[in-house]
Order: structure tokens, then C-alpha cells, then sequence
């Protein structure tokens, strides 16, 4: 069957078998390998993505049932070379460790800050409590996402974050 | 439960983000990761790639009586079916346990687990592969499964490994350490003896990525490309060169990034050796991931330590002797990943952090119908079933005594005076200052209000629990002379070259699943060079970019090969102190290191830079006379010495009396891992094994039913915390440098799973204090902690 949607403000249309899971259509025909696929059960959310701007988990979601809607992914957060500001506060605040959950729950955090700019801890915790992290303990990924509430307005300056890699 | 919002922010932009060497430094792989850049194994696509399926046993033990794959051959898309008889006339039916046992690689006489492979397909896309697994009909002869550990040594016990010739019952293995008599004699003198039972439960470490690879062999060149899930390439290449009969060379093992391993990625499964014969036959790439039941139910547990613990004192509290028998489930094959000397891995350091008198401890392992492992899961190779015996025994003794268990921790710590100690069992502690790291979690928990509000709340019909736990960790295997895995010694090699115009790169023998290698070890040679860490390049994870090492395990990565990366760029500075003499025109005796240039002595305005001498060294002026140009060293660091960081841990929890749910209101880490390198790191670190420690002590558990079937097999199932189950971590440290490691660190990696599992359950059993309970076993979820309250409890199996 033919499906076609926006992926990350592209169009594309692309015929694929009934049952194909929308993360296998990211990852496998549209090669955004960015969302992850890491269990059989829809607990894991490694591959979260936003659904007409919610946060969906795309291994629950038939490709076919995205046609027609937006999508957008981890790839689909940097605009323009800039970072996203949860993306830069998860490398402030060291979010993530081996990075597999983190498209997933960069992809939360951005949904969850768009509808509430200024979450609270409790909030921030029930956001991402659909989705594993096995490295960091979720302490760090809070105060990730709420560096990225507090630099809301700001803009990296430049492409790579200095610290990083200058 | 202790919100963020109640401690202060820590300082996250102005801070020391742009150290030369070590300190709080962001990370340099991050950028990648959150663009969705990484390369994990399942985002490679080669050309031509085919994707492979595992045909999996659905029942625990059964004889394989017939396997049926026409239909399957038949399917469309379809490129190859192989079945254990297949790979056996290529001799490849059966492969080498790290722990020198074998493994089938695919079933050819019988199933032994629920789980185990059978068969595989390969086939154009995934979809495809999984579809056509349902087209092979194999036909079972059932066997009665051994699934209780307890009886799986009885007469007359089903025979698992019955493929062994002479081999009539399911004995593992026999290994003791310590001295048995004088053991007993202490404690038939005792004033007091404790003994408890103790199971530590199957876990699993279900890394967020499951195991994977893509085999590309090159039928022209004969040579291998394999990328896999592995937290060991090179130990990885020599098996596969010795198992599959390739020579070494032909071999290219490429550890991409890994989503995280714990250990579980440290054997070598079938799946893996099932992807290499699935390109050899196909002449294409191929590749296999696991799904997440796979993971679960046929990749490495860990734990599975039936445990009698017993504990000798002097009325006043003294420890006198601790004793312990184990029995330990090796599953179907041992697949222990362990130096070859230590079956029971470094599970001798049971005496914990306590100078006691004598020790003695026997473990006898069996085979049962179960997926084999062992040792996986942060656990440092068994210390946190060590650590969990101890610390629970002496909280066992203290509620004995009645005496505060900080208290009688306090008495019978080894003292900072003792160290280097030898302990009962011959392990020599290098360092500590256990007092210190006690009195400052102590400090951070505020120890006496908390036991004064325990009171408070208990009045009120509360039940509020505090637990204390204290860990010695012995890591960075290891001294050549004493471990080997296979034969291959433990040491690691490091390469550092430095570029004419003063960038460096680094080649180190370990990978990370998430550690941050690319930011710590640049950091390292920072430290030691003077070159910014954003000018030096970390690779590895590849066996042909990479000297040989044995891998990321065991927390053994900066004791080991954080030693070689400290010491190669040691002999690259002495050569850098040579051509400096030249280029300054004096004797090398009268050059001093500041970091980063060498200074005339008394002259201090004279000097050149690393990055002048780098450039000299390459260049086409004089090079003192004798000496080779370039700028460059290798190294491979043999460690004279395990390392061993500690850490006091103290967990409060509340546990509803109307339901029995535990929920952990704070958790204090202290944790001494020597010589820091990058504070933000470690904290992550301990925040991630903390986690792990709430899952392992109140929810996580792979259980069996009596056939066999595993009832974990699914995230649904297998419980993992979830941001909702874990409270905001109060973590410190203090520093005791390692004596003998050249940085003086220790490493850090899974101090926090070893030694958070026994607070935690410590905190539990002081909770239900005014029920009488003495111990619940591990994992304490709402129906085993309210069975332990109706003075009901039971192990878990």
C-alpha cells in the first residue's frame, strides 16, 4: 500500500506492506536511524517520536496510520545548525550515557515543554515515565530537561556546542 | 521522596568545562547522540545486506527427534535455513564458553533451555526471516527439565549435559577459599553466631540495545568484517580465529556504539557465530539483532546465588569470622565470564570491608534447564553477591547484638593504618579510609535525625526503614599472573601519537557502552601532555585500529587501560623531554615539566611547547643525536594489582502497611574511587548503577515456571525502574588514590549495583522491624514484602 506523510517537513511517499511498524518505515525506508527500536512490548520508548506533535511510541503505530500526519524525529530537532535547547541540555547536563533512549526522550521533552514551558519536577517525571533509561538514573535527564525550560529563548551561538568540540 | 527542587542546582555552565586533563568536563560524544547520529548496529546498511532469524526451543529440555525446513527454504525471500546438523558438518555446532565449557551454537542432540537456538533463516528483509521461522516444524521428545537449583543435584536428577561423556549427574563445579578449620574453630568458640539464608534472584541486565551483528565476510580476501555487540573486540576476534577456524588476521572485529551493556555483552552467542556462517554461506552481509524476549530469555543473567550465610561474633561486637556456602545455577552451559582461575568469580571478597579473624567459604555450581550466563550485570565478577552476603549478615549480627548497624560497622572496619590489607582470603586492598567515607554519608543522610524521626513515624504506626551498606569492590582485572580468560592475559595496550601540529590521537584497547572513553581518556593524556582534550582523538572499538586489550567489563577499564593510556603518554613526554633538550640547547637534567612545555631550570621564561616539540619532531631540523623522529609510543600495562574502591551507601524507605509497596524516599552515595577524573562522569556512573540496585532489590527477577518456561521474558514482565520508582540521588565522594596505579584511580563503573542491593534491603527489613522480620529475600515487591509481614516469607525460588 502507498503511505505518505511529513517526516521532519519533508513529504514523502513510499509503498510499503500493510503491518510495517512506523519505525521500521523511519528506520529501514527512510534511513532516520536516530529512533531506536529496543523492545517488543511498547515499555521501552526508545522509539518515541511526535505524531502530529505528540509523543507517540512508533513501534505501536502502523506506518499506514501515519499517513496522512506529521511526523517528526530526533533529526527533525536541530533547525538551521542550531540545537534544540533539550538537546543541549542534555549534553550540559549530562543526559544520557550509551545515548539509545535518547532520541526518545528528547522527543518527549520537547513535546512536554511546548504544551507546558515550565514543568515541575513531578511533571517532568511523569513525562518520561513511559521510557527506559538504563544508564542514568533519570536524575541527570531532569535537570536536562529543565536547563532546556530555563534557556528556552536562548540560541547556541554556533552549530557545535563549544565545549564539546572546540 | 527528596525532590530536586529541595537541593540546590548544581553549577552547570560556570564550571570547568575546558579542563586541560581532569576535572568536570562535557562529553565528546554527546553531539552525535542527540542529533540521532550515532551508529548503534542496527542503523548499519550495507549493500546486498540480508537479515537473519532465530529459531528458538519453546519448551526448557526436550530431545530433537526431527526438523522439517522445506517450507521454509521454500518462502520467496528466502536466501539460506541451517539447522544444528547443518553447522555441525562444518564443525561449528558447538563453540567455547568463555568459562572453557562448550555451548551449542545451534541444538543438534537436544534443547537445554527455553530459548536456545535451533535454527536460523536468512532472508532479504527482517520481516521475512521472522515469517519464514514460522514455516520449520521441528518435533520434540520431551524430557522432565531440571529447574529447581535445589534438587538439580539429587540422584536420579534428569541429566542436562548428558552430551559429556561419563557424565551421569549435573555437577558444575566445586571452589572454595579461606580456611575451612580455622573457620569452624572461631566459630565453635563464638559467643554469638548468626546464620541466614539467602537467595540473590536471576536478573538480567537487558542493556536498552539488545545483541546484535553484521557479519560481512569477504569470500575473495577471506577476510571477516564483524559488527557486533561486544564489550570485548579483540578478546572477541581470537575466539572467533579459534572457534570458527579463521586466521586471526582475516578478522576485523568493530564494536560500534553500544546502547549500553552491563555486562550482557561480554560473552560471544550463538547469534553471533550464527550471523558469520549466515554471510559465509550467503557471500553477503548479514545481520542479526535480537528482540527483546531474546535478550531476555537467552542472553546472559546474572546472580542465581542460593547463599547460607553465617557470621560469628563476640558479644560486644567484634566479627570474629563470617563463613558462606553457595550454590550457584550455571544454567545449561557455564558461560561465566570470569578470569578462567575464578569460577565463582571475585566472590572471595565476601568478607567485605572488615577485619576479621578467619574466613572460609565453599560454592558448588550445577546445570540446570535454564539459559546460561552468570556473571553479568555490573557485578564486578560476583562481588555484589559478596557484598550482598556480607552486608546483610552484619545487619543480621547488629539486630542480634542490638546494636546500631553503623555502629558495628564502625567497630570492625579495617582501618586506614592497615592498608595495603590482606584479607582471610588473600585479597590485598590497596587503600581505603572507610571511616571517612562512612562519616560523610553519615553527615549528608543526617544519620541521627533520621533515626529519631524512625522513631517518631514507628509510634505513629509507620513504617519507615533505614538501611546502611558498605562496600569494598576489587576491579581491573588483572595481574597476568593470576587471570587469564581462555588463556588470553588481562593486560591492555594503548597507542598515542602525536601529530605534527600538536593534535593528538589515542588508540586504547577498551570500548564503551556509554562510559565516555572519548572524553575520560582525552583527558587522561591531557593531563599528562598538556594537550587540550578537544585536540585529542579517542578510537576505539575496532580490532584493526586498536592494540589488543581485553575489554570493558568488571569496571576495568580505568584501572587497566586508564593505566596504559596514563603511561603511554608518560614515554611520549620522556621522548618529548629529548628533543626539547635539543631545541633549548641544554641538558635534558636541567628541564623541568610544567604541563603542557618543558622549562629550563632556573630560566623559567625558556620553554617549548608540546606542540613545538611535536612539530621539531616531525620537522626537518636536527633531532638529538641517536634518536628516531615522530612522536609516538605504545604501551600495554600489565596492572601488578587489582584496585579497590568503596563507598557507604544509606537508603530510607517508606513501605505502605495497607499494601506492602516499597518506596524509596532518599538514597546517599558515597563513593571513593581514588583519583577523579571526570567528576560529571562518575556521577553518572553512580546515579545508573544506583537505578539498577532499586530494580535488583525490589523488582527485577527472571523466574521459571516448574517446566521451565521463563515468566520474565518481556519488559512487561521484567521489571526496570521507570523515573517514577527512583528518587532524586544524593551522591559524594571522597578520594583515596589507588597506591599503585600510575593516575591513582580505581575505577567506578559498577560500584553503585554492587553495593546498593544490600541497603536497600537493609532499609526493608528495618522498616518491618515491629513485625519481627529478620530477612526478606530479594526482589521485595509489594506480595513478598506482605508476606514477610504476615510472618509468611519465603524465597523467591
Amino acid at each position: 500500500m502507498q503511505v505518505s506523510m511529513t517526516v521532519n517537513d519533508e513529504v514523502v511517499t513510499e509503498t510499503v506492506e500493510g503491518r510495517m511498524l512506523l519505525v521500521h518505515f523511519l528506520r529501514d525506508r527512510l534511513r532516520l536511524t536516530g529512533t531506536h527500536w529496543g523492545c517488543d512490548t511498547s515499555n521501552c520508548g526508545t522509539c518515541v517520536v511526535q505524531l502530529d506533535g505528540e509523543p507517540v511510541k512508533s513501534c505501536t503505530v502502523l506506518a499506514a496510520m501515519a499517513s496522512g500526519h506529521s511526523v517528526r524525529t530526533v533529526e527533525g530537532l536541530e533547525v538551521d545548525h542550531l540545537l534544540d535547547p533539550v538537546q543541549q541540555g542534555f549534553i550540559e547536563c549530562h543526559g544520557l550515557q550509551c545515548g539509545f533512549c535518547t532520541p526518545g526522550m528528547l522527543m518527549t521533552a520537547r513535546a512536554l515543554l511546548d504544551r507546558d514551558p515550565d514543568p515541575s519536577e513531578a511533571t517532568i517525571r511523569e513525562a518520561i515515565s513511559g521510557q527506559i533509561c538504563r544508564c542514568t538514573g533519570y536524575t541527570s535527564i531532569i535537570r536536562s530537561i529543565q536547563w532546556a525550560a530555563a534557556h528556552a529563548h536562548e540560541h547556541p551561538t554556533s552549530d557545535e556546542p563549544t565545549d564539546a568540540t572546540s | 521522596m527528596t525532590t530536586i527542587e529541595d537541593v540546590p542546582p548544581p553549577a552547570l555552565v560556570d564550571n570547568d568545562q575546558h579542563p586541560v586533563g581532569y576535572g568536570r568536563m562535557l562529553r565528546k560524544e554527546d553531539p552525535r547522540f542527540v542529533r540521532g547520529l550515532g551508529t548503534f548496529c542496527d542503523d548499519l546498511q550495507l549493500p546486498g545486506m540480508l537479515h537473519l532469524a532465530i529459531l528458538r526451543s519453546p519448551v526448557a529440555h526436550a530431545r530433537i527427534t526431527h526438523i522439517d525446513v522445506t517450507a521454509a527454504e521454500a518462502h520467496p525471500k528466502v536466501k539460506a535455513v541451517v539447522t544444528g546438523a547443518d553447522l555441525a558438518k562444518r564443525g561449528l555446532a558447538w563453540m567455547t564458553t568463555l568459562a572453557d565449557d562448550v555451548q551449542a551454537v545451534l541444538a543438534t542432540d537436544k534443547v537445554r533451555y527455553q530459548g536456545q537456538e535451533v535454527a536460523f533463516v536468512v532472508a532479504e528483509d527482517h520481516y521475512s526471516a521472522r515469517d519464514a521461522l514460522e514455516l520449520i516444524f521441528v518435533d520434540y521428545d520431551m524430557l522432565d527439565p531440571v529447574i529447581d537449583l535445589r534438587t538439580a543435584l539429587d540422584p536420579g536428577a534428569p541429566v542436562v549435559r548428558d552430551e559429556i561423556e561419563g557424565k551421569a549427574d549435573n555437577h558444575g563445579f566445586d571452589w572454595e577459599t579461606g580456611d575451612a578449620a580455622a573457620t569452624s574453630a572461631v566459630f565453635k568458640d563464638a559467643e554469638v553466631t548468626v546464620t541466614q539464608d539467602l537467595v540473590f534472584p536471576r536478573v538480567h541486565p537487558a542493556p536498552m540495545e539488545t545483541c546484535g551483528a553484521v557479519a560481512d565476510f569477504d569470500r575473495v580476501s577471506g577476510k571477516l568484517t564483524m559488527w557486533s555487540t561486544t564489550q570485548a573486540p579483540h578478546a572477541h576476534r581470537t575466539l572467533y580465529a579459534i572457534v570458527a577456524g579463521i586466521p586471526e588476521h582475516k578478522i576485523r572485529v568493530i564494536s560500534p556504539d553500544v546502547g549500553g551493556g552491563f555486562g550482557n555483552k561480554v560473552p560471544i552467542y550463538p547469534g553471533y557465530v550464527c550471523a558469520i556462517v549466515g554471510s559465509i554461506v550467503t557471500g553477503k552481509p548479514v545481520k542479526w539483532m535480537e528482540d527483546r524476549t531474546e535478550n531476555l530469555v537467552s542472553t546472559a543473567f546474572a546472580r542465581d546465588y542460593i547463599m547460607r550465610g553465617e557470621i560469628a561474633a563476640t558479644r560486644d561486637g567484634r566479627i570474629l569470622a563470617i563463613r558462606s556456602n553457595v550454590l550457584a545455577d550455571l544454567g545449561a552451559f557455564n558461560g561465566t565470564a570470569a578470569p578462567l582461575k575464578y569460577p565463582a568469580g571475585f566472590f572471595g571478597v565476601f568478607t567485605g570491608s572488615y577485619d576479621i579473624e578467619a574466613a572460609h567459604c565453599a560454592v558448588t555450581a550445577a546445570y540446570t534447564n535454564k539459559a546460561p550466563g552468570g556473571v553479568a550485570y555490573s557485578c564486578s565478577f560476583r562481588i555484589a553477591e559478596a557484598v550482598y552476603l556480607v552486608e546483610r549478615m552484619v545487619d543480621r549480627l547488629a539486630s542480634e547484638l542490638d546494636i546500631d548497624p553503623v555502629e558495628l560497622r564502625m567497630k570492625n572496619f579495617i582501618q586506614p593504618e592497615q592498608f595495603p590489607y590482606t584479607t582471610k582470603t588473600g585479597w590485598v586492598y590497596d587503600s581505603g579510609n572507610y571511616p571517612g567515607a562512612m562519616n560523610e554519608a553519615l553527615r549528608i543522610a543526617g544519620y541521627d535525625d533520621l533515626r529519631a524521626e524512625q522513631v517518631v513515624r514507628r509510634e505513629r504506626g509507620e513504617l519507615m526503614g533505614i538501611g546502611v551498606s558498605f562496600f569494598t569492590e576489587a576491579v581491573g582485572a588483572g595481574p597476568r599472573k593470576d587471570m587469564d580468560i581462555l588463556g588470553l592475559g588481562m593486560a591492555d595496550g594503548c597507542e598515542l601519537r602525536i601529530h605534527p601540529t600538536g593534535k593528538a590521537v589515542v588508540r586504547i584497547s577498551v570500548q564503551s557502552q556509554g562510559q565516555g572513553h572519548e572524553t575520560t581518556y582525552a583527558q587522561i593524556i591531557a593531563e599528562e601532555i598538556g594537550i587540550s582534550p578537544a585536540d585529542i582523538d579517542v578510537v576505539h572499538g575496532d580490532t584493526d585500529n586498536t592494540p589488543f586489550g581485553l575489554g570493558t567489563y568488571g569496571s576495568r577499564s580505568t584501572p587497566v587501560s586508564g593505566a596504559a593510556a596514563a603511561l603511554v603518554a608518560r614515554k611520549v613526554r620522556d621522548k618529548a623531554k629529548i628533543i626539547a633538550s635539543g631545541m633549548l640547547e641544554v641538558s635534558v637534567a636541567d628541564l623541568e615539566w610544567r604541563k603542557g612545555a618543558f622549562h629550563v631550570k632556573g630560566d623559567p621564561g625558556t620553554s617549548v611547547t608540546i606542540q613545538d616539540i611535536a612539530m621539531r619532531a616531525y620537522g626537518s631540523g636536527d633531532l638529538p643525536e641517536g634518536l628516531e623522529g615522530g612522536l609516538e609510543a605504545q604501551i600495554c600495562y600489565n596492572p601488578e594489582n587489582l584496585t579497590y574502591p568503596f563507598g557507604a551507601y544509606i537508603c530510607v524507605v517508606d513501605i505502605d502497611p495497607g499494601t506492602a509497596k516499597v518506596v524509596v524516599r532518599r538514597f546517599i552515595a558515597v563513593d571513593d574511587c581514588g583519583t577523579r577524573i571526570n567528576d560529571m562522569i562518575i556521577e553518572g556512573q553512580v546515579h545508573g548503577g544506583l537505578t539498577d540496585g532499586i530494580g535488583i532489590a525490589l523488582m527485577e527477577y527472571i523466574g521459571f515456571d516448574e517446566e521451565g518456561n521463563c515468566l520474565n521474558g518481556s519488559l512487561m514482565d521484567y521489571l526496570i525502574p521507570t523515573s517514577l520508582e527512583v528518587p532524586h540521588w544524593e551522591t559524594s565522594h571522597t578520594v583515596t588514590p589507588s597506591p599503585h596505579h600510575p593516575i591513582g584511580a580505581k575505577g567506578v563503573g559498577e560500584s553503585a549495583t554492587v553495593g546498593s542491593p544490600p541497603a536497600i534491603v537493609n532499609a526493608v527489613v528495618d522498616a518491618l522491624k515491629p513485625f519481627g522480620v529478620q530477612h526478606v529475600d530479594m526482589p521485595c515487591t509489594p506480595s513478598r514484602v506482605w508476606e514477610a509481614m504476615q510472618g509468611r516469607a519465603r524465597p523467591p525460588m
